[in-house]
């Protein structure tokens, strides 16, 4: 299918056969001074000839010399907001005398849109090449380059998709926290820490979009949201590829060098090598030649990245480089979640990640294949937090992550219900990052629970000791 | 003042779509619904460059026609009309310059307003166009009733 023809053009029998829902139709045609005219009719429409009857309307002649078009249009007005239910169509073809004082046009093209067919932001996305077709032309007209604009804080937000930060500060503050817990807490470095880790976060982010840009996997996409398809200011012209390459090496470029100053404030081999491999994983998740999320490895890339990379990370430049089981253990559930953010995220993206050669989980499962691994890597996070309280490696107040154990079933049956609805989907995304989110927020929330009452009555056993 | 009769104006203000007709380059009709906004002098419209194709059209024939024919649209009215005329295209500054007509655009579609509000969501759809159309001469039929004869007016400014 041609993305960006086929949005409008329809076949002319699936035209007539639209045109039939309408209670009348619009006959339209150019007049002999070169002016169009339209008139209300009453249409006939015989779907198994191809044809359309109408009676001549009064002291109006419709011309049998040129091409005619009756087109029916729909709305339905909703006071106080507007109007919704858009559908149109149109057919050509040249009108014929039929005798009676009627005519009869055979349909021999048309075009048309109807909401509950394409949805707005799919009609949106396919017509974005004209967009661009149309800008270029006004700029030769005006002699000046003409393009697409956003205010800077608008962009920032849809260039770097600063929203998804929480997924780096959830790791890096239960890090900071357990490391708080265990008697580290040094605020230059917590702070270099946090922005260090935003910055290879942004970094990522951006050069995942100028990958997917290069490789063709965002302009195959005409089904993004606000959660997945990238940040598309490269397909719309807001950012130019060169700018986003600048973009992503400034943060990385910050991140680096953060990365230097904590390796000379809080020397370790061990900052070293989850700082070195922290950034070599962010590039190869999208960039050539290793392309991890375009061979099925972008969601482990993430789980890894995102989970104990983070929140080791964060812990080992308090600790000055000591390691410890139980922040590898809090990172587990937190890494099994931030990459179930990606796995529901790529549902609807995997026709156009299909097209573009990306072969993530979504792409390569079956439909019940990924709602089951879903459940089962989400149960299992859950698992891993009460397995770990169960042994003592993780504090009691995290079972308060249980509260967040219905999300997963609204996933589930959000999965189930919407598996082919792109737009059905968002509310289903928008709940899974609530429950990576709510999941940090109160394992963060168990550590600080935990040294408040060691604080308060150091006697009161916060671990099971089985 | 325009010289459009009050029952024609009405139709126009009391739209809440209509059907832009413009012609295409190889002469073919084609037909646009949109919402027309009456400023008292001249009939108003705008279009995103999304869907700037009827934008093009104009710019190479101005001659369009504008139909207020369904009374699901016209909000109960019964009167049909066909308006023909010239139209022209406002598009030197497609971030900012369709703004002029966000009153009476959100007059009709309040919704527009949230959207706006959105518009990061939608970047390309609020970089617009407004389309002038300044009606010549019309076809009306007071009752709705195509299968009688429209009374022709002519524009007289």
């Amino acid at each position: 299918m041609d993305l960006r023809a086929g949005v409008a053009m329809i076949e002319p029998a699936e035209g007539l056969r639209r045109l039939a829902d309408f209670p009348f139709a619009l006959l339209s045609y150019v007049d002999d001074d070169g002016y169009p005219l339209s008139v209300a009719v009453d249409a006939q429409v015989d779907t198994a000839t191809g044809k359309v009857a109408f009676a001549q309307p009064a002291d109006v002649r419709v011309p049998l010399d040129r091409e005619v078009s009756l087109t029916g249009s729909h709305i339905r007005p909703r006071p106080g907001w507007g109007y919704d239910q858009r559908r149109h169509v149109t057919v050509w073809g040249r009108a014929a005398e039929a005798g009676s004082g009627s005519l009869v046009l055979e349909a021999t093209a048309a075009w048309g849109w109807s909401e509950a067919e394409i949805p707005f932001p799919e009609y949106v996305e396919r017509t974005v090449g004209q967009s661009k077709r149309y800008l270029s032309r006004l700029s030769a007209e005006l002699g000046r380059p003409v393009r697409p604009k956003l205010s800077f804080g608008w962009l920032t937000l849809r260039a770097t998709r600063l929203p998804f930060l929480s997924a780096t500060f959830i790791p890096v503050s239960i890090g900071l926290a357990i490391a708080a817990w265990h008697g580290y807490f040094d605020l230059v470095t917590v702070v270099l820490t946090l922005i260090g880790a935003a910055a290879v976060h942004l970094g990522l982010n951006v050069a995942n979009d100028v990958f997917d840009a290069r490789l063709g996997a965002d302009e195959k996409n005409v089904n993004p949201t606000q959660y997945s398809g990238g940040s598309r200011v490269i397909q719309y012209d807001l950012v130019s590829l060169r700018g986003m390459i600048f973009i992503s090496a400034a943060f990385y470029g910050l991140a680096l060098a953060i990365g230097l100053v904590l390796l000379v404030m809080r020397p370790s081999v061990a900052l070293l090598v989850i700082g070195a491999l922290g950034i070599v994983l962010s590039l190869a998740y999208t960039a050539p030649p290793f392309k991890l999320v375009y061979r099925g490895l972008g969601e482990i890339t993430t789980a890894v990245g995102f989970g104990p990379l983070m929140l080791l990370g964060a812990y080992v430049v308090q600790t000055g480089g000591l390691v410890s089981l139980e922040p590898i253990v809090a990172s587990l559930p937190i890494a099994i979640l931030v990459a179930l953010i990606l796995y529901v995220n790529e549902v609807p993206d995997r026709p156009a990640d299909a097209r573009a050669g990306k072969r993530t989980l979504p792409v390569i499962l079956s439909q019940p294949q990924v709602i089951n691994l879903y459940l089962l890597a989400a149960v299992a996070a859950f698992a891993i937090i009460g397995g770990g309280v169960l042994a003592g490696l993780l504090p009691i107040p995290a079972l308060l992550t249980l509260l967040a154990l219905p999300l997963v079933r609204r996933v589930y049956d959000g999965l189930q219900q919407n598996y082919e609805s792109v737009y059905g989907l968002m509310a289903v995304m928008a709940v899974n990052i609530r429950l990576h989110l709510l999941v940090g927020l109160l394992l963060l929330a168990a550590y600080l629970i935990v040294m408040a009452v060691a604080a308060i009555a150091p006697g009161v056993p916060l671990f099971l000791r089985l | 003042m325009s010289w459009l009769p009050a029952p024609l104006a009405e139709l126009v203000d009391r739209a809440l779509v209509a059907e832009l007709t413009v012609v295409r380059h190889d002469g073919r009709p084609i037909t646009y619904p949109l919402i027309p906004l009456w400023d008292g002098q001249k009939v108003l419209m705008t279009s995103s460059i999304l869907f700037s194709r009827k934008l093009e059209h104009i710019k190479d024939n101005p001659r369009v026609s504008l139909s207020l024919s369904d009374p699901v649209a016209l909000g109960g009215l019964h009167g049909r009309a066909t308006l023909q005329g010239e139209a022209r295209v406002f598009d030197s500054e497609p971030h900012a310059e369709w703004e002029r007509v966000l009153p009476l655009w959100s007059a009709k579609e309040p919704s527009v307003l949230e959207f706006l509000k959105a518009r990061v969501a939608f970047p390309l759809y609020f970089e617009r166009a407004v389309i002038e159309f300044e009606p010549r001469r019309a076809l009306y039929w007071p009752d709705g009733d195509t299968s009688r004869a429209p009374q022709r007016l002519e524009g007289t400014n």
